[in-house]
């Protein structure tokens, strides 16, 4: 005797409606005030660094030796430096060094970490085993002191800072992106597009990669302030940018300290410039985190 | 167990080997002779070459790459790390002077971290959003984004001119007079303890924060059990393995990745000791922090991953 079963009408539930970009922008700022504040600040800095030569109100590398250690006052509204340069000047152009290698050198070591991370997971076998030593090797060295060894034979000047700085990035990338890209490899859409032929570029390319890109965003702002931060510490051991470059690290290492009880404002602005900069991207970060992890969503 | 034990501490030997033989390409790949730094020319800058070959033959510069490679390798077997090419002193005694104070520091800026860390993390996820929340967070934030060399030197300066005191140059170990030791030590374990801290604060609230979505916390708040038992007791204990692998690897790095606090510091560790040995393109010196340092690194994260299983017995070791 066969059964009969009722035919159900089946109806779609209604999909929530799309936001718009400029929705999405304002719950992320109800949503997450702090995440909202550190964006404006990347925001204003972005501003700062672009019209740096519109709005700073001297030449940052000119000297005056009639204005050496002035005082903040209307002229120089953050006072000078031994050599008598502006210190807001200096501190303006110094966020185009910032960002700089904020932006190239956690760009490139995360890229560079991702891709290696994707193809250990997705080749696996000796490549994975040989990969995943090397990136041993490379986290066992504390992450300053391999940037030290990369600057030292680079020499210093701004292009190998990045170079020093992006080297360390890569094997935390290539972590990170490795264990997620071993589950997204598991998954069943990996396997038909297997079955319908798909090259293995093409799968890496379009299907995995794609799918890695949350931690990998998230591993990218991070690592923005940790990069300005490096810069920093490495310009302060004289070993990032040269003098004259005004970079921030360099502004508070050599002459800073001695002239410390002096002129204390030339070694206490570049050093709230620091601090402000890699605060905002951490507190940007860490809400993108919120925001972006489905764990976390919601909250 | 003991076949999982074996396992990690065979791993542990192509890895020491990997920063073994990138240390040293790199230490040689590094623009710079030691032997033009130590003889360092006549008033004209000129050096006699037969002078510079004695001094490369002396210290055993002029052999292949390989064979220096090969007997520095036989050396760290025998934990013989060779001779500093810049003091004459062996590498091993000048490790051993700087090595107390480091680990003075890398141990009290660990308990400073612990005790400030897991509460405050722990109150932040439970009040999550609230003003304590907020407050919590940003100073963890703050902490990570303040650079310690600035905040180093912003102390020194706050205490040369409101107090006139500058800390005491000379080490003094806490077995021979606890108060110069408290007096030189109190500042930069501060330091580094805040940063420390902010980054342990904030992986304790996001882990706290997660578990405490679990089921098993709604059945412990269903049971009716206090705030205090669900959080401490349920939340905690599970939240901890992500911190304890913090803690453990940032205690590692401390013990040789002070550079820039030592050298605001005017402290003399083993981080000074790595910058000034690679100015000095000490060789030996450089190779044998590097690997030391490197080999904390792995045995800690060893010791790590066996405490895992004492705070969540889910995990077994195969």
């Amino acid at each position: 005797m066969s059964v009969q079963y009722p035919l159900v009408q089946a109806s779609a539930a209604p999909l929530a409606p799309r936001l718009t970009f400029a929705e999405e922008v304002t719950s992320f700022v109800w949503t997450k005030p702090l995440g909202a504040a550190g964006a404006l600040i990347i925001l204003m800095m972005l501003f700062v660094a672009v019209l740096a030569h519109l709005l700073a109100p001297y030449d940052p590398y000119l000297g005056d030796y009639a204005a050496q250690f002035a005082r903040p006052q209307a002229e120089h509204w953050l006072g000078t430096d031994e050599f008598g340069r502006d210190v807001l000047s200096r501190i303006m152009y110094g966020a185009r060094i910032a960002l700089f290698v904020g932006f190239t050198a956690s760009f490139a070591g995360c890229s560079l970490g991702a891709l290696l991370g994707v193809l250990s997971a997705y080749c696996g076998g000796t490549l994975d085993l040989l990969l995943e030593r090397v990136m041993d090797v490379l986290l066992a060295f504390p992450q300053l002191i391999l940037a030290l060894a990369v600057a030292s034979i680079l020499g210093p000047a701004v292009p190998n800072v990045v170079i020093a700085v992006a080297i360390p990035i890569i094997p935390r990338a290539a972590r990170v992106v490795r264990a997620t890209a071993l589950a997204v490899k598991e998954n069943q859409y990996v396997e038909a597009v297997h079955a319908l032929g798909a090259s293995q570029r093409r799968v890496v390319l379009q299907h995995i990669l794609p799918n890695v890109m949350a931690p990998y965003i998230i591993l990218l702002t991070a690592q923005l302030g940790s990069a300005i931060l490096a810069e920093a510490a490495l310009s302060y051991l004289g070993l990032g940018a040269a003098e004259p470059t005004p970079s921030w690290g360099l502004m508070l290492s050599g002459s800073a300290p001695s002239y410390a009880e002096k002129a204390p404002w030339i070694g206490l602005f570049p050093g709230i410039a620091i601090s402000l900069a890699v605060f905002g991207f951490s507190l940007f970060g860490d809400s993108l985190r919120d925001a972006l992890d489905p764990k976390l969503r919601g909250r | 167990m003991r076949t999982y034990l074996t396992k990690r501490l065979l791993l542990m030997i192509p890895t020491l080997f990997g920063v073994a033989a990138v240390v040293f390409v790199i230490m040689r790949v590094i623009p710079g002779d030691v032997t033009l730094l130590i003889l360092g020319g006549d008033q004209t800058g000129r050096i006699d070459p037969q002078q510079l070959a004695a001094m490369r033959q002396q210290l055993g510069l002029d052999q292949p790459v390989a064979v220096q490679f090969g007997q520095w390798l036989w050396g760290v077997v025998r934990l013989d790390f060779g001779t500093s090419l810049w003091t004459g002193q062996p590498v091993i005694e000048e490790v051993l002077i700087r090595l107390p104070l480091s680990l003075e520091v890398a141990i009290l800026a660990t308990i400073v971290s612990v005790l400030l860390a897991i509460p405050l993390g722990m109150l932040a996820a439970v009040r999550q959003d609230s003003w304590v929340d907020y407050v919590i967070r940003v100073g963890s934030i703050g902490g990570q984004a303040i650079p310690s060399f600035w905040v180093g030197i912003l102390v020194i300066l706050f205490l040369v001119i409101y107090f006139g005191w500058g800390p005491p140059l000379e080490f003094t170990p806490p077995w021979v007079d606890p108060w110069a030791n408290f007096q030189q030590l109190v500042w930069p374990v501060a330091t580094v303890g805040y940063r420390y801290a902010a980054v342990t604060t904030r992986m304790t609230r996001s882990t706290v924060l997660e578990v405490l979505r679990e089921d098993y916390i709604r059945t412990a708040w269903a049971k009716g059990l206090r705030e205090r038992a669900v959080v401490i007791r349920h939340a905690l204990k599970n939240a901890m393995l992500p911190v304890i692998t913090l803690i453990g690897t940032e205690f590692a790095f401390l013990i040789g990745g002070l550079v820039v606090t030592e050298t605001v510091f005017t402290l003399n560790g083993v981080g000074r000791f790595v910058v000034d040995a690679v100015a000095h393109r000490d060789y030996p010196v450089v190779q044998a922090l590097v690997f030391l340092i490197a080999f904390c690194f792995v045995v800690v994260n060893l010791l790590i991953d066996l405490t895992y299983a004492w705070f969540d017995p889910r995990i077994r070791y195969h």
